[in-house]
């Protein structure tokens, strides 16, 4: 089955071919789809694009950018975190910094470095720790604090359809039901002013097709792979996930669209209540002390004991 | 029976490879024979996307292009 006479350069699962242009309509179609489905962006807004310098996020930036240019009530920035991780973020904010500059878009830069005092890198040289778990604990904090202070009204991140397949299934196997309340096209549980509401526009797009549409329009670039990756339980889940997909084409769309069924009830079994403010640095924060303090806690500590 | 000479180049692995396959070779059969999961590549010829059931040709030079993100 094909779209048309064209020379189809996209396969779906379903088997129907697609030519360039097709694609992109398609493409385009379902992020603004998804947008419109999960009311993920209003009238008005001041959005921040968490740019990492991969091809997800610069497709985000991409589409909403030209979103922007035709409705002036929108506005858009990229946000960028810069964990201080040796050849490899080096390499993609250089990409995220020709893109913002040759497309005249704003980009505000935060490192760990200046921010916490060390490189993430650095900070794995002290602890014993699981890589992923604090990076993601210090970029969830910095994106959120930072895009609060810069006014922005929402964070749009490239999460795909492959990206919330590993998360559920990942939260599945810890048996981490409100780890997956937190999931979905707008993430978080609790509407709090100091949190800034978290989208995803690509969450219905898997990353091949996020691939095929930034291949297609000039945005991907050499491939890069965090060092820290191959230590993950994520890098498990998400190849023995495509194995699945391969022998049985659509699991991920299945148990993405599942999981949307019951998102609703697991979001108001977990909600929470009010949420505090850090005891140490007045971020919101479930506990006494958030999570990024008690890290820098621990380091401060082993820096002492090493010294 | 012939065979083909093809030229590829893994992004993932920064890597250049020279294979022999069979005459009437598709890209399947080139994916299969580099143990590659179709799922986590797009394929690209002459900086164009073709799929997998896209005839190769003699001296063709394809890019193999992986899909995953990077963290
Ligand atoms: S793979 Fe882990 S360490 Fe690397 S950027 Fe992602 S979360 Fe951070
Ligand atoms: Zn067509
Ligand atoms: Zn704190």
């Amino acid at each position: 089955m094909n779209c048309c006479s064209q020379k189809p350069v996209f396969e779906m699962h379903s088997g129907e071919k697609l030519c360039k242009p097709h694609f992109t309509e398609y493409f385009e179609g379902k992020v603004f789809k998804t947008i419109r489905q999960f009311d993920l962006i209003g009238k008005e807004e001041n959005l921040g694009v968490a740019l990492s310098g991969g091809k997800d996020s610069l497709t985000v930036l991409h589409i909403l950018h030209r979103l922007s240019m035709q409705n002036p009530k929108i506005k858009i920035c990229a946000i960028a975190i810069d964990e201080g991780i040796h050849n490899y973020r080096d390499k993609t904010l250089e990409t995220a910094k020709e893109f913002c500059n040759k497309n005249s878009i704003d980009l505000h830069i935060f490192s760990y470095k200046e921010e916490f005092g060390l490189t993430l890198d650095e900070m794995l040289n002290i602890l014993d720790v699981k890589p992923c778990t604090i990076c993601g604990i210090f970029r969830r904090y910095l994106l959120n604090k930072k895009s609060r202070e810069l006014n922005f009204t929402k964070i749009a991140t490239g999460h795909n359809l492959d990206d919330e397949c590993q998360s559920v299934l990942m939260n599945q196997m810890r048996n981490d039901a409100g780890a997956s309340a937190r999931l979905g096209p707008k993430a978080g549980l609790t509407q709090d002013s100091r949190f800034v509401q978290r989208i995803k526009p690509l969450y219905l797009c898997t990353e091949k097709e996020v691939t095929a549409y930034a291949f297609i329009n000039g945005l991907l670039d050499s491939f890069n792979e965090c060092p820290n990756a191959i230590h993950s339980f994520r890098v498990q889940v998400r190849d023995n996930l495509n194995d699945l997909e391969n022998k049985f084409p659509g699991t991920k769309y299945s148990i993405v669209n599942s999981f949307l069924q019951v998102l609703p009830f697991l979001k108001e079994k977990f909600k929470s209540g009010s949420v505090k403010a850090c005891a140490k640095c007045g971020e919101p924060s479930a506990n006494d002390v958030c999570n990024a303090c008690i890290y820098l806690e621990k380091l401060k500590n082993s820096i002492i004991r090493v010294v | 029976m012939d065979k083909l000479k093809v030229s590829v180049f893994l992004d993932r692995d920064n890597l250049n490879k020279t294979l022999q396959l069979d005459d009437n070779s598709i890209v399947s059969d080139l994916l299969k024979e580099l143990k590659i999961n179709p799922v986590t590549v797009i394929v690209s010829r002459n900086n164009e996307l073709i799929l997998e059931d896209e005839k190769l040709k003699n001296n063709d030079e394809i890019k193999i292009l992986s899909v995953i993100s990077g963290g």
